[in-house]
């Protein structure tokens, strides 16, 4: 079954490259390139991942994930978020993840890990699901 | 400070100039029962080093307030 | 007009304007707005130096023996230049120590003695009071002579007019009753005798103008200026040979000089007003000057009007002491007459007043109260010293007016009288050696400053009072020709076997020889003792701190409310509960009662005292009612020693803590200055590599991509490609960017100044961006005046500038409709350059960051191409060219970027 990657970031570069990589694994791939874009996608469509880059015009990563946390929405509200930024020190990764990603991956990024972190969490999520 | 331990220094000077000027041999050159243009030279040369050492002092203590 | 009576309403009047200053003074200076504290005011108060003997006495000396008089006034000139150590010494150590005289000086410095006290007064008043009598007879003399105008009196004879019809009996009274008045207000004296400074020196004043008046009168009215004084004076026969050496001779002239220069600082009341009045140092300083300059002023016409005089007077009998009052009277000068006359009483007067009050403190402090303390150790002292003391000073200046009056009306015309001025000269220069090496050598001890004084005082007596008593027929003539008994060595006026010297020289040669001798030989007989010790330290060593200090030597027991107590009895209740509670104050003490019954505090009550009593009295007053355990020797020496190293150490300290206070404070702004240089660095570092990771996570993705998939089709493998080719010239700019921040913020890049025009370059820069404006579909126009714009810049740099806001300026303008305006204009002394687009505008709060490092604009929703360096760059190049960049603009409006750089026009 596919499952839906929202992909937020403001370099055009970086989400051509991952959505080549998304698709090639075969999920379906929305793209935004700011955080108040990717809000309102998310809210749109709740997708089954957001891949979500920090530094972006109008709303930054941290505060789209730390909204993504408390909407009403349940599942929105448990949707896996997985850092991909350019942001690489320890106190950002610990931030972020404190805000409720699930993972951190620090941009030059290897693809095989973002691949295989997208697909765990993915895993992941549908036995919570399944469970629930 | 420093200023006036070198207005006391001047003044000093002054105090040696003064001592030669009017209390050493220095005076006998000027001590003659002639006149100059009409005035003694000796009652020239007193009241003309008496008044060197005014301007003198004068200088030294309220020159060194600038 | 002027008739007998007017003469005496005039004086009266005169006295009464002197009464309203020093009234008017006073009041001032209650309500503590002094009027004598201008060093004017202080230096005219010292030509108190300057009596009736000055005013009429100079005259007649001079008509007398030419320039003869001239070192009674060349010799205070001299020592005035040594005032700035001398005068200065003497001055801080009364105000720390509260001396109140001379006497006091001298008992303070040798151990508070009150022997030495004793002696210095009686000598003070021996030496004194014939010179106050000479006060007298001038003011007497010049009454009588007024009385008789338009004739000239030239009898001047007194002693045939009965004591109570005397004229200076009434004038004694009359100052007495002045002196009183405005001398003994307060018993205090470091509180200063205010109104009386302030009459003094307004006397100074009149004294001057009067006799600069007959100056210029003799000499511009009755001749034609000096030269024809001197002209008419050979021609008469009655020019002096004006040199030294028919004056006396060179010997004479020195020891004259020398013996005017001690008395001009040992005068009772030249103590009194240089020493007692002073109310700031710094007063000195005018001083130093301007007296030695009104000593000339009051001197230039003495020798014209001697001159003058003998002209006039040729063969008659009238006395050339009073050639300055007979002279405008022989010529009929009513009011001129009248002005000297008041002038000669300002000079008199003057001195009287000063000299008593001087001479009342001493009498007071040093003579009756050591005898009152002796008698209250064995009955109790009345509750209320100070009204007690206040009526012996009284009485003291009224005894000793009387005295002078005494001594006027029997020595009359005697010589004794006539001589007096250098006598009373002598006398007070016996002081000279206990006060001068007292202040600079700590050897001196009690026994040595007492045998000085003795000595000079017995040799003074001997060799210049006593001949001057026999000149007068008072004692028989025999001793002064063969000697006492006979012994042709003891002549008082060729001791030894010294001849070829006049009496004065003589006098001070002996005096000063066995005075200097005594006071060196028994000082060295033994070490000085504790209070000696003390007291020399803190005499010699005062000039090395910059505040007066005294160090309090003491140890023992004692009651703050018994010192109170005592000082409540001497000072009056109010006046020692103020200076108790100011006291208090000072120490951070809550109330009085909370004082430490410390060396401090029993410093503080001696000192306090010592204003009323004396130094000598003080001493044994608080040492009743304390116990005082003994110091021993070393012990003072140590704490003395350590004072004054402690002292300096602190002064040092303070001025070491004050820089470092400042170095500290630098120090504070330089570390938070680093701290923020290393806030911008780690965010510069954090964003450097933020930019730099963002392209290597594509150059990185693209890779993996097309290494993982070979099987790619071909069109998507360039486009990934032309990606990672994209983006790694995207990172390369970055870098050479960063690195040339760098190098323009560390002062390393190279600057290539020539003169650019500014025209020719904006042409170049739209030329070579032409391509970009072509791509995104904008026009470009440029509005360059014709004539050449030129300022001096590095080309390449300022190309730089120019093309970034111009990329800049394209990259936000809308795509397809974008129009950028470059405009050169003249702007003052400025060549200003604006780039203008028609894009979205930067936000107002985004304008301020926007020529920081990494702070792109955010108003297109696209990413904009660049690396948030540009800017900044910019900004630094335009900084460093003299000129400065900035940007204006309305959101939605499009943005302008404006540069100006200073106009070269070939200067």
């Amino acid at each position: 079954m596919t499952k839906t990657v929202l992909i937020v970031d403001d370099e055009p570069n970086i989400v051509l490259s991952v959505a080549f990589l998304m698709k090639r694994e075969g999920h379906t791939v929305l793209t935004a390139s700011d955080g108040q874009e990717a809000l309102e996608t998310l809210v749109a469509t709740s997708p089954d991942l957001m891949i979500l880059d920090v530094m972006m015009p109008r709303k930054n990563g941290f505060e789209v994930c730390s909204e993504v946390r408390v909407n009403a929405d349940p599942r929105i509200a448990r949707m896996p978020i997985l850092m991909l930024t350019a942001k690489g020190r320890e106190a950002e990764m610990k931030k972020g993840l404190s805000l409720g990603a699930d993972a951190y991956i620090t941009k030059p990024f290897s693809t095989h890990e973002l691949v295989a972190k997208v697909n765990e969490l993915l895993a992941r999520s549908s036995t919570a699901d399944a469970q629930a | 400070m420093q200023r006036s331990i070198l207005t006391r220094q001047r003044l000093i000077g002054i105090f040696l100039v003064g001592i030669v000027l009017l209390c050493s041999p220095a005076l006998t050159i000027f001590d003659r029962a002639t006149t100059w243009h009409g005035y003694p030279v000796s009652f020239l040369y007193l009241f003309g080093v008496w008044l060197l050492l005014v301007v003198l002092a004068a200088l030294a203590v309220e020159g060194s307030d600038r | 007009m002027l008739g007998p009576k007017v003469i005496v309403v005039c004086a009266l009047l005169y006295l009464g304007l002197l009464f309203a200053i020093a009234y008017w003074a006073d009041r001032r200076a209650d309500r503590k707005r002094s009027v004598i504290s201008s060093p004017t005011v202080y230096a005219l108060s010292l030509a108190v130096y300057c009596t009736a003997w000055t005013y009429y006495g100079s005259v007649g000396r001079a008509a007398a023996s030419g320039i003869g008089f001239l070192p009674i006034y060349l010799g205070p000139t001299l020592i005035a230049a040594l005032w700035g150590t001398l005068l200065l010494k003497m001055v801080r150590v009364s105000k720390a120590q509260r001396i109140t005289s001379i006497a006091d000086f001298i008992a303070s410095r040798y151990g508070k003695s009150q022997v030495l006290g004793g002696i210095v007064t009686v000598i003070a008043v021996l030496g004194v009071v014939p010179y106050i009598a000479l006060q007298l007879k001038a003011i007497s003399q010049s009454v009588t002579i007024m009385q008789s105008y338009p004739l000239v009196n030239d009898t001047g004879v007194v002693a045939a007019i009965p004591i109570l019809q005397d004229t200076a009996l009434y004038v004694a009274l009359a100052l007495a009753a002045f002196t009183i008045l405005f001398g003994t207000r307060h018993l205090d004296a470091s509180e200063r005798h205010e109104g009386m400074v302030a009459a003094i020196a307004f006397e100074s004043i009149v004294k001057l103008v009067a006799f600069l008046s007959v100056g210029v009168f003799a000499t511009f009215v009755l001749h034609d200026g000096f030269v024809d004084v001197f002209d008419k004076a050979a021609a008469a026969g009655v020019m002096k040979t004006m040199t030294v050496a028919s004056a006396g001779g060179y010997g004479n002239w020195f020891s004259l000089t020398l013996l005017a220069a001690l008395a001009v600082m040992m005068l009772p009341r030249q103590f009194q007003v240089a020493v007692v009045e002073n109310s700031d140092e710094s007063h000195l300083r005018r001083a130093v000057w301007m007296f030695p300059l009104y000593l000339l002023l009051i001197n230039i016409f003495v020798i014209p009007i001697a001159l003058a005089g003998q002209l006039t007077f040729a063969g008659t009998a009238v006395d050339a002491d009073t050639f300055v009052l007979t002279l405008p009277i022989a010529h009929g000068q009513a009011l001129l007459s009248l002005l000297v006359f008041i002038g000669g009483l300002s000079a008199a007067t003057g001195m009287v007043i000063v000299e008593t009050i001087a001479l009342s403190t001493m009498v007071c402090n040093d003579l009756v109260m050591p005898g009152l303390l002796g008698r209250w150790k064995r009955i109790p002292p009345p509750s209320d010293f100070s009204q007690l003391l206040l009526r012996i000073r009284r009485g003291a200046i009224v005894v000793i007016l009387l005295l002078g009056y005494l001594y006027f009306r029997f020595a009359g015309e005697a010589y004794a009288l006539v001589s007096i001025g250098l006598i009373s000269f002598a006398a007070v220069a016996q002081f000279a050696p206990a006060m001068i090496i007292g202040l600079y050598w700590r050897g001196g001890t009690h026994a040595g400053a007492l045998a000085g004084l003795l000595c000079g005082f017995g040799i003074w007596l001997y060799t210049l009072l006593l001949p001057s008593f026999a000149k007068s027929g008072w004692l028989p003539a025999g001793f002064l020709e063969h000697g006492p008994f006979g012994i042709a060595l003891l002549r008082p006026q060729e001791l030894f076997g010294l001849s070829g010297l006049n009496e004065i020289t003589h006098c001070l040669f002996w005096s000063m020889t066995f005075n200097i001798g005594a006071y060196l030989y028994f000082s060295m007989r033994r070490q000085p003792n504790v209070n000696e010790a003390t007291q020399a330290t803190l005499f010699v060593d005062v000039l090395k701190h910059e505040r007066p200090f005294g160090v309090a030597l003491w140890r023992g027991k004692a009651e703050v409310h018994e010192l109170s107590r005592l000082a409540e009895r001497f000072l009056g209740v109010e006046r020692a509960r103020y200076a108790f509670a100011r006291f208090a104050d000072q120490r951070e003490v809550e109330s009085v009662d909370q004082l430490p019954a410390d060396a401090e505090t029993v410093h503080f009550a001696e000192t306090l005292l010592a204003g009323a009593i004396g130094s000598a009295s003080s001493r044994v007053m608080v040492a009743s009612v304390t116990a005082e355990e003994a110091l021993g020797l070393d012990e003072v020496l140590d704490i003395l020693d350590e004072a004054s190293q402690i002292r300096a150490y602190s002064r040092e300290l303070e001025q070491k803590s004050q820089e470092l206070e400042a170095a500290t404070g630098e120090l504070k702004a330089a570390n938070e200055q680093l701290k923020e240089i290393d806030r911008v660095k780690d965010d510069f570092m954090s964003s450097v590599t933020h930019e730099l990771r963002t392209p290597l996570a594509s150059i990185r993705a693209f890779s993996e991509i097309l290494q993982d998939d070979p099987r790619i089709e071909l069109e998507q493998r360039r486009h990934f490609l032309e990606i990672i080719v994209s983006e790694t010239k995207r990172l390369s700019r970055l870098v050479n960017q960063v690195l040339d921040l760098a190098k323009i913020e560390s002062d390393n890049a190279d600057w290539h100044t020539e003169d650019v025009d500014l025209g020719e370059l904006i042409r170049e820069g739209a030329e070579s961006t032409a391509q970009l404006f072509a791509e995104r579909g904008a026009r470009v126009i440029c509005e360059v005046p014709a004539e050449p714009c030129v300022v001096t810049a590095d080309h390449d740099r300022l190309m730089q500038v120019l093309v970034n806001l111009l990329s800049n300026a394209v990259k936000f303008a809308p795509q397809g409709g974008g129009v950028v305006r470059i405009i050169l204009q003249a702007h003052g002394r400025n060549f200003r350059v604006s780039v203008i687009d028609n894009g979205p505008g930067i936000a107002i709060p985004d304008q301020r960051h926007i020529f920081e490092r990494f702070r792109q604009g955010s108003g297109g929703t696209e990413k904009p191409v660049g690396t948030g360096l540009g800017l900044p760059i910019s900004r630094r190049i335009i900084g460093h060219l003299g000129g400065r960049i900035w940007v204006e603009s309305r959101p939605g409006k499009g943005a302008t970027f404006i540069f100006e750089l200073p106009v070269n026009d070939g200067a």
